[in-house]
């Protein structure tokens, strides 16, 4: 981490230059999602807080799935970890489609930016817009509820891998779609009810057992409670089993991301 | 010395069609060059592959020395290219487009003050803080412009820079463009206006359906066309027979007559006077371009 933070101030300070052209890229995407703050972090942030005061409202006196932990505590790692997802995808994905529609993207494809140079600028900005919206959300909600961290390596090591994930998806997503509506469906048919079939708002255990089995198959239900295991020392599964769930899926989603950046598929002709 | 752009045996396919048929090219640093021919030539073709946009069916591109795929970071360093469509970043201001783009390079704040030239020279300065959305047409062409030079390339690509662009404007982007020839880099351009490739451009080539038809300098493929024409207005709306087969060019009574030969005229005069045809004008023309051009690329061709 503070590796990371070195060489950001290095890359700022022009110390550094042969990363200077992801670097300029990484910087816009960050100044990009920046520029409409509102509507990239302050939008999200009231979304998951909504969902907290209404569930909250709704269940916190009949559910309990941890003991000792109330269901609005229960609740809110899942939703910062749905929000940090969420809007990782979107950072990357809405990124891309809006440059090839724009028809701006050809001054990135004329630069002598690599197609890895390219893919680590954009997984590092959706990272930092994921990041950034989930420690939002967290420090709204520690205003009203307690919530202590058991484990805040796990809390990181999810946040992290978790929006490197969907940042990564994010990516393939932008370049494979050609418009803004196939964008929508992408978005509404699979992010969507992965991370809400995901186990945010109920623990898999509570289940009929067939939908406990297709949850096993759902990317997010590892995220989430591995991420709700840092907090709370407590999940469905051991969280050293889901980090190697995503840990894995990241790597060969990146590796699928490379291939397809490296042919050039819908960016070159 | 290296050659700026050299072109060997370029095929780029689309499933079917065969948008270039094996494309010899080879152009000098400090020229000044021209790319023509009708929409669908090829042009634009030719010049994604050499940026690498476009990747090629069979041949190699290489700029200033660099082969466009295998040593892609060194020639992309080397070629600004001015796309021909009026596309833009809509979330920053034209200073922090072009820092971003320098950026894209490598280059860092001591590019600054070349940006900062840039913006002057292009007539941007009073725009610079303006979001992209906010500027004119006009104005955002400068700004493409400036986009492809922020790099400070040595080889310069214009696909089409003056479509749809005032005269003033015109006027400012070839003083520009211009200077920069002055100082060495190397431009190539892609134009419909034919006058703007004559007066500026050194040597052109001329496409069609996918292959260089042509290739001299402006001076030479002048002199190609035989000789000069005779613009004739005359009272009646027909021509001797013996004159018919001279005719290039007729809008109702004003015909153009193409010369082999300036001695052509007495012939034309004395059938003209057989025939009791009056002269109302007569110009004697120099071939053009254009004549170049229709002569390569129009459908008798």
């Amino acid at each position: 981490m503070f590796l990371l933070i070195w060489l950001v101030i290095m890359l700022e300070k022009q110390i550094i230059h042969p990363f200077r052209g992801a670097f300029t890229l990484f910087k816009k995407e960050i100044m990009r999602f920046w520029r409409v703050s509102f509507q990239t972090v302050a939008a999200p942030v009231m979304t998951a807080l909504l969902y907290l005061l209404v569930f909250s409202h709704v269940l916190s006196r009949n559910v309990q799935v941890y003991e000792g932990v109330g269901y609005t505590q229960f609740l809110i790692p899942g939703l910062i970890m749905m929000s940090v997802l969420q809007n990782a995808f979107a950072n990357s994905s809405s990124s891309i489609i809006q440059s090839k529609v724009m028809g701006n993207i050809v001054f990135l494809l004329l630069t002598p930016i690599t197609y890895t140079e390219f893919f680590l600028a954009f997984l590092a900005a959706s990272i930092f817009r994921g990041l950034v919206v989930g420690i939002c959300i967290y420090l709204v909600s520690i205003v009203f509820i307690d919530l202590p961290i058991a484990h805040p390596g796990f809390v990181l090591m999810f946040g992290l891998l978790g929006s490197a994930l969907l940042g990564t998806f994010g990516i393939i997503a932008g370049i494979w779609a050609d418009k803004f509506d196939q964008m929508a469906a992408f978005q509404n048919f699979i992010i969507m009810p992965l991370s809400f079939l995901s186990g945010v708002f109920y623990s898999i255990h509570s289940l009929p057992p067939f939908w406990k089995t297709v949850s096993h198959f759902n990317p997010f239900f590892y995220m989430i409670d591995g991420f709700r295991y840092g907090f709370f020392g407590m999940g469905d599964i051991s969280p050293y089993f889901s980090l190697s769930i995503v840990l894995l899926s990241f790597l060969v989603l990146s590796w699928f991301t490379l291939i397809l950046l490296k042919s050039g598929y819908k960016l070159r002709g | 010395m290296i050659p700026a752009i050299n072109i060997q045996d370029i095929h780029k396919h689309f499933g079917a069609l065969q948008a270039l048929k094996g494309i010899n090219l080879s152009i000098e640093q400090g020229e000044f060059f021209a790319l023509l021919g009708p929409n669908g030539a090829g042009k634009s073709t030719l010049i994604n592959l050499m940026a690498g946009l476009l990747r090629p069916t069979s041949g190699t591109i290489s700029v200033m020395g660099h082969d466009v795929q295998r040593g892609y970071r060194q020639a992309r360093q080397s070629l600004g290219v001015v796309p021909q469509e009026l596309v833009f970043d809509p979330f920053f201001n034209v200073r922090e487009m072009l820092r971003f783009q320098a950026g894209y390079f490598g280059r860092g704040s001591e590019n600054d003050s070349w940006v900062d030239e840039i913006i002057e020279s292009l007539g941007l300065a009073d725009k610079a803080s303006t979001n992209m959305r906010r500027l004119s047409g006009g104005m955002k062409r400068r700004a493409l412009i400036a986009q492809a030079l922020a790099h400070k390339p040595p080889v310069i690509v214009l696909d089409e820079p003056t479509a749809g662009v005032d005269v003033e404007l015109r006027q400012i982007m070839w003083e520009f463009i211009k200077r920069l020839n002055r100082e060495g880099h190397t431009i190539i351009l892609t134009t419909h206006y034919l006058e703007e490739a004559e007066i500026l451009c050194s040597r052109v080539a001329v496409m069609k359906k996918g292959e260089v038809v042509a290739l001299d300098s402006t001076v030479n493929l002048l002199k190609s066309i035989p000789g000069k024409s005779l613009r004739l207005k005359i009272k009646e709306s027909f021509l001797p027979e013996s004159l018919r087969h001279m005719i290039r060019n007729q809008e109702e009574s004003v015909y153009t007559l193409s010369l082999i030969d300036v001695t052509q005229i007495e012939f034309i005069l004395s059938e003209l006077r057989k025939s009791n045809i009056s002269i109302e004008d007569m110009k004697l023309l120099e071939a053009d371009l254009e004549d170049v051009f229709v002569d390569l690329v129009g459908d008798h061709a």
